[in-house]
């Protein structure tokens, strides 16, 4: 096991305990989760969450403070310092696959009154929250590493069978 | 020549040929501190969170029906290309938005800076133009009309950023090309434009211009270990409706920090504003045509590679 250790393994262990038991038995955590809600250029991604509790520990490095155990991120534990199993666990319950439409945009920039203005969108949660850590900790960064790309994501990238040729090339220099 | 001193001159010759039209009393050349629309939308950059994936211009190419590019986006060898004078790529009549690479002293990670066109409260390349192609939307855009634009060039030599390219593949009717916040498809419906949806970094967020400013500031407050403070676009060229966050000095991720708080040529503006078309386009003109005939070499040296691609051409 080789997660360049960022995580003690004695906290992580200790988490882990305290984490399953005081979470309600509805939310048991799935072993492989398929994340395909946004697939389009990519293909889904087959997610083996069991194997991540394992080797990060810590709900709290992934989940913030939803799934019982306080948040992780220092900036946050100053108002999130204990853990609370909430409603909504799936990172989909909090980040909008449409952070920008004009709907969304009132319940989270234009709403002053709202502490959480700034909030990711689902694309960027999934990736800063899982390529943040792979930088960090060892895991995989490069774009075909989690999921390949579609038919449509190679049109997009002018990729695999629609690279450009080299007569194409004299022509977009043109 | 410097990109400043061409637009002082520039500057100057219009003013001086707007003087002899008409005499102008002075105050027409104070320049206010202008805001743009007080509900455009606008889009902030936080260049931290870039990891040079390069899906924007991949996006930007789909969205916009652009050529085929000369190498496939997922090509990472480009940000090693550099023209005359280590000058780093451009945006062109093919690549409205370009990604290009830094690796400022003392930062571990590189970092990755996109162009595209800023889309200036006060644009100078609306002020320049003489034929009134260009537009400020009330949503923020600077878009253009190609059945009006001359294809004279004043707003590349006007605009402070470098952004509006000619499209030199078209000989018989060559006109300026240049991102437009994708105007028509998206931004008009209140989208998005697309490079901005399909970032998987979410490097760029989309919003009211007044209340992305709030959220950089508050960024910068949460996380001054991360960010240079500054935001830039916010006041610079008299604001601009892209804006960025920095992790390194803006100089030396291909920033010009030089530049001046007030809106280019804005004493132009007032000037076009004020008096009709056909009392100033005919100096502007001339003023333009000389001004282009004498910048020719200039443009050549500039290590602007546009040009090379109109030698090419003629070559062919
Ligand atoms: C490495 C990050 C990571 C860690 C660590 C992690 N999870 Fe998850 N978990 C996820 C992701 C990603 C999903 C998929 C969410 C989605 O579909 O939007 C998920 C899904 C879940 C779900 C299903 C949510 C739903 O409604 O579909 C539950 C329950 C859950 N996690 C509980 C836990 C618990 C309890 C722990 C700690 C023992 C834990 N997770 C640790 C990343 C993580
Ligand atoms: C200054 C206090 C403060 C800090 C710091 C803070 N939060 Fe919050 N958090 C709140 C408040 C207040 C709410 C209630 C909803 C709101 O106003 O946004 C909340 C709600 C939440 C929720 C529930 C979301 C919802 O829509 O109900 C989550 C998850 C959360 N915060 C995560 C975080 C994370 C992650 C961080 C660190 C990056 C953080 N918070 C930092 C004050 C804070
Ligand atoms: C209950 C609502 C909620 C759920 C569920 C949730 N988040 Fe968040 N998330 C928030 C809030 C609120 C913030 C705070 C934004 C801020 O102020 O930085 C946040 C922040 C983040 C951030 C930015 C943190 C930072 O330090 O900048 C990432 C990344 C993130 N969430 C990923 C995820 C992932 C991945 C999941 C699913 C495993 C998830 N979130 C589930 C509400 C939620
Ligand atoms: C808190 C840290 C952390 C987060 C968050 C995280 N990972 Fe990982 N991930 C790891 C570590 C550590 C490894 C193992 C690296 C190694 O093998 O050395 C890994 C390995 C992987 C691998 C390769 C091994 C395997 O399990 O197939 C995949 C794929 C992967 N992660 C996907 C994801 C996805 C998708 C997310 C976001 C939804 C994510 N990870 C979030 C820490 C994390
Ligand atoms: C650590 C794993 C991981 C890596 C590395 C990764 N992604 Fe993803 N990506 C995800 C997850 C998880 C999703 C969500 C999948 C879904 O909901 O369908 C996703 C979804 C996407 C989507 C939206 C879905 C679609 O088909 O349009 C895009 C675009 C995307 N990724 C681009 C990239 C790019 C570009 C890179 C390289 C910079 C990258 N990803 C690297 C995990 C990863």
């Amino acid at each position: 096991m080789r997660i360049k250790m960022i995580v003690p393994v004695i906290v992580a262990t200790f988490v882990l305990v305290a984490g399953f038991t005081s979470l309600p038995a509805e939310a048991a955590p799935p072993a492989q989760v398929r994340i395909d809600q946004l697939s389009k250029d990519f293909e889904p991604v087959l997610f083996d969450h069991a194997n991540h509790i394992e080797m990060v520990g810590d709900c709290g490095e992934c989940h913030h403070h939803t799934t019982g155990t306080a948040a992780k991120d220092p900036d946050c534990m100053r108002c999130h310092n204990s853990g609370s199993s909430g409603e909504r666990v799936a990172c989909r319950d909090c980040h909008a696959a449409e952070p920008f439409s004009a709907d969304h945009l009132k319940t989270t920039t234009e709403d002053r009154k709202r502490y959480h203005r700034d909030l990711l969108g689902l694309k960027a949660a999934y990736h800063r929250s899982c390529m943040g850590c792979h930088e960090a900790g060892g895991g995989p960064t490069g774009c075909l590493d989690c999921h390949l790309r579609t038919e449509s994501g190679d049109a997009l990238f002018r990729a695999g069978k629609h690279t450009p040729t080299p007569t194409e090339k004299a022509a977009g220099h043109h | 020549m410097s990109g400043i001193s061409r637009r002082k001159f520039l500057t100057c010759t219009l003013v001086g040929a707007g003087a002899t039209a008409l005499s102008l009393k002075t105050d027409a050349f104070a320049s206010a501190k202008l805001e743009g629309y007080p509900d455009s939308m606008g889009v902030l950059v936080d260049l931290g969170r870039c990891v040079g994936c390069r899906s924007c211009e991949a996006a930007c190419n789909r969205e916009q029906n652009l050529p085929a590019p000369a190498q496939s986006f997922e090509d990472q060898s480009i940000f090693d290309q550099t023209f005359h004078n280590g000058q780093k790529r451009r945006t062109d009549e093919n690549a409205y938005t370009v990604v290009n690479r830094y690796e400022p002293e003392g930062t571990e990670n590189p970092v990755y800076r996109k162009v595209q066109c800023n889309h200036c409260n006060e644009p100078a390349c609306l002020t320049s133009c003489f034929v009134n192609a260009y537009t400020k939307t009330s949503e923020g855009a600077v878009i253009y009309n190609p059945n009006i634009c001359v294809g004279c060039r004043n707003c590349m030599i006007a605009c402070p950023f470098n952004v509006p390219a000619y499209s030199y593949s078209s000989a018989t009717n060559p006109i300026i090309k240049k991102c437009i916040f994708c105007y028509d498809t998206r931004l008009k419906n209140g989208q998005p434009p697309a490079c901005v949806e399909i970032c998987p970094q979410q490097v760029m967020t989309f919003g009211h211009r007044k209340e992305l400013i709030e959220i950089a500031h508050e960024r910068i407050k949460t996380h001054p270990d991360r960010y240079i403070d500054h935001l830039y676009g916010e006041d610079e060229v008299g604001g601009t409706s892209w804006m960025y966050l920095a992790p390194a000095p803006f100089e030396e991720i291909g920033f010009d920090t030089t530049m001046n708080n007030e809106p280019i040529i804005s004493n132009v503006k007032d000037f076009l504003g004020t008096v009709p078309m056909v009392l100033a386009i005919w100096p502007a003109l001339f003023t333009g045509f000389h001004l282009l005939a004498t910048r020719k070499h200039d443009i050549e040296h500039h290590g602007d590679d546009h040009q090379k691609h109109k030698d090419e051409e003629k070559k062919s």
